[in-house]
Order: C-alpha cells, then sequence, then structure tokens
C-alpha cells in the first residue's frame, strides 16, 4: 500500500509550519503512527504534508504546580521519563509504555495521538482523569483548551486547519494522590476495547475516565458512582466486541484503576 | 514530483530520488537494493520492516523516505561489522530463532534497540519489546533464547 501522491515539506519552524499549512488541503505529520497508516489506506489524501518533527517541542518539565509536556515527545520518552514516575503522575507513564510496541513508540507522539483523536486513544482517557489542558498554536497566536473542550467526536478535534498543538499541560495532582490507568486490549491491534484511568486526591475524590467504549473518551460524572455513571453512559460495540462486553469490561477496568490508584495514593502519604 | 533524499545507510552516505510518498521500506528495498527489510503485513502490525532510524528501532513501512533525511539507517546487511555475523544474527542461527527466515530481520533489528538500552533484559522484557514482530514459523521461545544468548554474548564481549 502506498499513500496517493503528496507533495512533502520540512517546516523549520513554528511560522514555517503555520505558513506551509495555508494550503487547503494540508496535513500536520509528527510522527506519522496514526497518519501513515490512514494515508496508506487512502482514507486521508492530503495535498501537502507538513511535517513538524523538527521543532523541538519535546521537553517534559515539572514547573511549579504544572506537569509540561511538548508535543511532539514520544511514547518512548514519556515511559522512560523520571518526572512522571511519582505516584500521582504515574497514569501517564504507564499509558505510554502500554501504546503499540516499541517501534511506534519510538516514533509516536502525545500530540500526534491527540490530534488524531481516535475513539479508542489511551492517553485520551489519561489526560482526561488528570484535567489537563491542550495548548494550541497558530499564526493568530495561542489559546489553551481543555480536552473536553478539544474533543469533538470520533477523530474530530477543535483544532483549525493552520493550528498546532504544541504542549499538554496538566496540573501536579496534590500531594498523597495516585493515578492509574488500566485496559483491556484488542489482542491483535493493541487498541482498547476498554480503558480507564484514575486519579484518586487525598481526601478520597477521584476522578475518573474512559475509553474505548464509545463515540470519544469520556469522563464520569465527578462525584457520581462508576457503576451507575458506566450503566447510563452511551456505550458503542462493533464486531470485535458488543456493547454490553465493553460496559462490563469498562466497569471492571475503571474498578482496577481506582484501586491501583487508591493505592500509589496510599504510598505516597 | 521527485526530490532529493540525502541520508546514512550502514555507514555510507547516499543520496537517492523519492516521491513524497515514499515509504522508507520501499526505498531501502528498490533504491539501494537492501532487500532485508521486509513487507510483511504493510500495515505496521508485524514488524518485519523494522530497521534502525538513529539507532531506534521503527517499522520503516510507516515511516515516509523523507522523514528520515539526514538520519543514520541500519538495515540486516549493516549490523554485523565486517564479513562476520553479528552476536544476535550468530544466536539466532544457535538457538534456532528463524525458520523461514521473513520476520528474522525485523527481529534482530528490535532487539538490537533492546540491547542498547538493557545489556541484560529477563525474558518478559524480550517478549515485551518483541511484540511487534510477529513470527508464523518458530514459535516465539526460540526468538526469546536467541535474545537471552545474544545479550550474554554481548556482555561477554565487552567485558
Amino acid at each position: 500500500m502506498i499513500p496517493a501522491p503528496v507533495r512533502y515539506v520540512r517546516a523549520s519552524s513554528l511560522d514555517d509550519a503555520f505558513e506551509a499549512l495555508a494550503e487547503p488541503d494540508a496535513k500536520a505529520l509528527a510522527g506519522g503512527q496514526s497518519l501513515l497508516p490512514v494515508l496508506k489506506l487512502r482514507i486521508v489524501r492530503p495535498s501537502l504534508l507538513v511535517d513538524i518533527g523538527d521543532l523541538g517541542l519535546a521537553e517534559i518539565e515539572v514547573a511549579g504546580d504544572e506537569l509540561r509536556i511538548g508535543a511532539l515527545t514520544t511514547w518512548d520518552a514519556l515511559a522512560s521519563a523520571t518526572e512522571l514516575r511519582r505516584p500521582a503522575l504515574a497514569a501517564l507513564g504507564e499509558c505510554a509504555a502500554d501504546v503499540g510496541d516499541l517501534q511506534v513508540r519510538n516514533r509516536g507522539t502525545i500530540g500526534g495521538s491527540l490530534a488524531h483523536a481516535d475513539p479508542a486513544s489511551d492517553v485520551l482517557a489519561v489526560v482526561l482523569a488528570l484535567g489537563a489542558r491542550l495548548e494550541l498554536r497558530s499564526q493568530s497566536g495561542a489559546r489553551s483548551l481543555s480536552v473536553q473542550e478539544f474533543l469533538v467526536g470520533p477523530f474530530t478535534t477543535a483544532l483549525g486547519p493552520q493550528e498546532l498543538i504544541t504542549a499538554v499541560v496538566a496540573p501536579i495532582p496534590e500531594p498523597g494522590s495516585g493515578s492509574a490507568y488500566v485496559s483491556v486490549e484488542h489482542p491483535a491491534s493493541g487498541f482498547a476495547l476498554a480503558g480507564a484511568a484514575a486519579l484518586v486526591r487525598p481526601d478520597g475524590t477521584s476522578s475518573v475516565a474512559v475509553t474505548g467504549v464509545g463515540a470519544t473518551a469520556f469522563s464520569l460524572p465527578d462525584g457520581e458512582d462508576p457503576p451507575a455513571a458506566l450503566a447510563e453512559a452511551e456505550i458503542y460495540g462493533d464486531r470485535f466486541a458488543s456493547d454490553e462486553y465493553r460496559r462490563h469490561a469498562a466497569g471492571v477496568v475503571v474498578g482496577r484503576a481506582l484501586e491501583l490508584a487508591r493505592r500509589r495514593a496510599e504510598e505516597d502519604r | 514530483m521527485r526530490e532529493a533524499l540525502s541520508l546514512v545507510v550502514n555507514g555510507e552516505p547516499r543520496t537517492l530520488e523519492v516521491e513524497g510518498r515514499t515509504l522508507l521500506v520501499h526505498a531501502l528495498r528498490d533504491s539501494l537494493g537492501l532487500t532485508g527489510a521486509h513487507v510483511g503485513c504493510d500495515t505496521s502490525q508485524c514488524g518485519a520492516c523494522t530497521v534502525l532510524v538513529d539507532g531506534r528501532a521503527v517499522k520503516s513501512c510507516t515511516v515516509l523516505a523523507l522523514q528520515a533525511a539526514g538520519s543514520e539507517i541500519t538495515t540486516i546487511e549493516g549490523l554485523a561489522a565486517g564479513d562476520g555475523l553479528h552476536p544476535l544474527q550468530q544466536a539466532f542461527v544457535e538457538h534456532h530463532g528463524l525458520q523461514c527466515g521473513f520476520c528474522t530481520p525485523g527481529m534482530i533489528l528490535t532487539a538490537s534497540d533492546l540491547l542498547s538500552r538493557d545489556p541484560d533484559p529477563d525474558d518478559e522484557t524480550i517478549r515485551r519489546s518483541l511484540r511487534g514482530n510477529y513470527c508464523r514459523c518458530t514459535g516465539y521461545q526460540p526468538v526469546v533464547d536467541s535474545v537471552r544468548a545474544a545479550a550474554a554474548a554481548l556482555r561477554e564481549g565487552a567485558a
């Protein structure tokens, strides 16, 4: 399978990238681990690919009460990042280590995955549970969106045609918090049939988000009992797993993620 | 439209002409004659096309050739120094890590990435690292045995 004919340009700066993305059917290319497969299937047929791989944007830093992850940070870098070893942020490293396989993690980026917005994206559940925001840049400036605002639907985001994700910014949970990501994967594709991320705070309150079971990843309402929230949620089945199976599996992974996050939170006290 | 692509392949600077859409695996096979990178599933699952880009294993069916501009590529043809076998290749021979051999270049290059980070991986780590490489002949145990043996040989060589 070979992509349809497409021109390619490598951007040397953000402004350079914005200028190239002015072409109506241009598309930004990061690690390509989501985009290349759909280019090869010719589901996506851009006229121009703007490779943003040289723009840096790959730092992971803890500054004050915020964690900042550059959009071009690879899964491999996230999986081995010492900044994410603390119990409160463990879900991120755990999710990154679980993405695809070694080769995919070597190239795939967190920003590329977020922009692709696969309904079974592991990381979307994690950034939802952590209450992260996405920093977007375009020629007209910068803006910051919550993940809920960013996520419009399956494979659809609020990202403008000449706009790029530059960073994921998450508040660092208070000390004594713990987080976890747990999924049941399709054995061949590795995509989540049901995945859950949980953040448990020292006062016992929690934030939970699930992926792989609906049109997009979504948060369970704060304060609501997870099983009750899942019973009311709109869950989709497909040929790999029915909606009943996914609803059940979602309940199981939510329970496991909460338990693991709680245990990590206790270890931090 | 064809564009010039310059990269270093198995230690040698190479310049070739590719289209924007040309995949790295096709550039290596069709333009440079390095047919050790195999096209298996062509959907970034099987890992038969794995090569090293700047020392890291990647699936060359899921990278555009132009994305690799300026990079150093290692294919199975360039893994060993000189005419002998690399310790990974030798171990795969000795431990029956291959039968038909189709998946072997990818297995070995992924294992090479693993051993560059972790010179003494346990079996679970080896299995986890080779998750993106499928073998349809031997089963995986001889592959794991081969990687473990190669790790030991490399540690001995380094000592």
